[in-house]
Parts: structure tokens; sequence; C-alpha cells
């Protein structure tokens, strides 16, 4: 037996059943991100202002160059599960809350296309 | 269609808390680095693009006004990471089902005041004394 009521189910209200899912990677992207945050603020915040050639040795080596990659992976995954629910919670205008939901994804798809290509260019050094 | 309801967290009847703010400070600092996030996959492009393009974006960093805009940026986005880094330890605390009553709560929001402010400056000390920021 169904509580909810006929107006609600008529207008499709109720739970996605996709809640649980988000939640969690919501959070097991949070603890990926501890460590490699750490990590970014103690290793590479000084090398956002070297010179190229400094900061490009920098980034080129292997292991720099993958724990980059990751944290910004995770990052952005991170980042659009967050800002998926603040679009959620403070847009109400219909047509530019699906904009956004639209635009934020496909932001969020490049920019992890665009890290993953500069950053394997910048490894194996064309 | 759509029944117009009024919403729930009448904001303006309360006292501002620290709890509160703290909580709102998340979803701010969360937004922030989004933004630097993604000005962050720029700067991984430019090093990609090579020398030339990395010079025009330290000539342009380098401007005089555009130095203390980025350097200020560079800060907001440093303190952002700190804090939203703590504070989303203490969340991780809560979702074990861990320190969730009030006084817990105010320790642990204070505790996470202080190491953001103690820790970012901390970073600003340390990329001002490298000549790096």
């Amino acid at each position: 037996m169904s509580l909810q009521t006929p107006l609600g189910r008529v207008r499709g209200l109720g739970s996605a059943r996709e809640g649980v899912a988000h939640w969690s990677a919501q959070r097991v992207s949070a603890v990926l991100l501890l460590p490699l945050s750490i990590w970014f603020l103690s290793c590479v915040l000084p090398v956002l202002g070297q010179p190229y050639s400094d900061a490009r040795v920098y980034v080129a080596q292997p292991m720099n160059a993958f724990l980059l990659l990751t944290f910004m992976l995770a990052l952005i995954y991170h980042a659009l599960l967050g800002v998926q629910v603040v679009i959620e919670d403070y847009i109400h205008t219909r047509w530019l809350e699906v904009g956004l939901q639209v635009a934020i994804k496909l932001i969020a798809f490049l920019a992890a296309l665009a890290t993953a290509f500069a950053l394997i260019r910048i490894v194996l050094g064309a | 269609m759509a029944v117009e309801r009024p919403l729930s967290p009448h904001l303006q009847v309360y006292r501002p808390q620290l709890t509160a703010t703290l909580s709102i400070l998340h979803r701010i600092t969360g937004l922030l680095l989004s933004l630097g996030g993604t000005l962050l996959v720029g700067w991984v492009l430019i090093l990609a693009q090579g020398p030339d393009h990395h010079e025009h974006l330290q000539a342009f960093a380098n401007g005089s006004i555009v130095k203390w805009l980025v350097c200020a940026g560079f800060y907001v986005f440093v303190f952002s990471l700190v804090y939203h880094l703590l504070n989303g330890i203490r969340h991780l605390v809560w979702d074990a089902g861990y320190g969730l009553d009030i006084p817990s709560a105010y320790r642990s929001g204070w505790a996470v005041v202080v190491l953001s402010i103690v820790i970012t400056a901390l970073l600003a000390w340390r990329a001002m004394n490298g000549g790096a920021a």
C-alpha cells in the first residue's frame, strides 16, 4: 500500500531512487581527495607560480603527473556532484535549472578530458 | 502546474549560529573550489601548450592591477581548499555517527575555524619566503 497522494503520483513526485548512490559517491570521492588535497597544498601550490621550465619539469615526473591527474579527476567528479545539489536546492526556475544541470555535466566532461590530454602530452614530452 | 508553497527554512527568524554559518561556508567554498578547479585545468592546458602561452599567462598575472586580483584570488582558493578539507573531515566523522551532539559540533566547528586560518597563514608565509605564490 502506498501512502502517496494520487496528485503526487500523477505529477511523478517522490524518490528517484538515486539519492543513496549520489550521497555515497560524494563521500567516496571526498575520502580520495583527503590525501590528494594535502599533497596538492604542500607540493603543487608553490609550482603554480614557478617559471615555465621548472613547472613543466615538475609536472612531467610520472608520479607527479599521476597524482595530479588523480587529484583533478576526483576534484572534477566531487565538484560535479556538489554543484548539482546546489543547483537543485537554489534554482527554482525550471528551464534554468535543467540548462545548468546539463551545462555542468558538459563542462566537467570536457575538463576531465582536457586534463588527461594535457597531462599525457606533458609526460610524453610532446 | 506547480503548487506555490512556502519554502521551509525561514532563515531570517534565526540568530546567526556558528554551525549554520560553517554549513553555508562549506557550500560557498565548494563552489569557489569548483571555479578554482576549472582555472587549474586552464593552467595544465597552458603548461602543455608550451612556453609562449605560459609567458603570456605570467605577463598577464603580473600586470599591475591584475597582480593583486590574482594574489587575492589565490589566497581565497587556498583558504577555501583548507577549510573545505577540514570541514569535510568533520562531515565524514558525523557521517560515521560521531560528534553529533551540540557541544561537540561547536568544539569541532571552532577547531576547523582556527585550524583553517592557521594553516592558510602558514601556507602564505611559506609562499612569501619561498618567493613562489
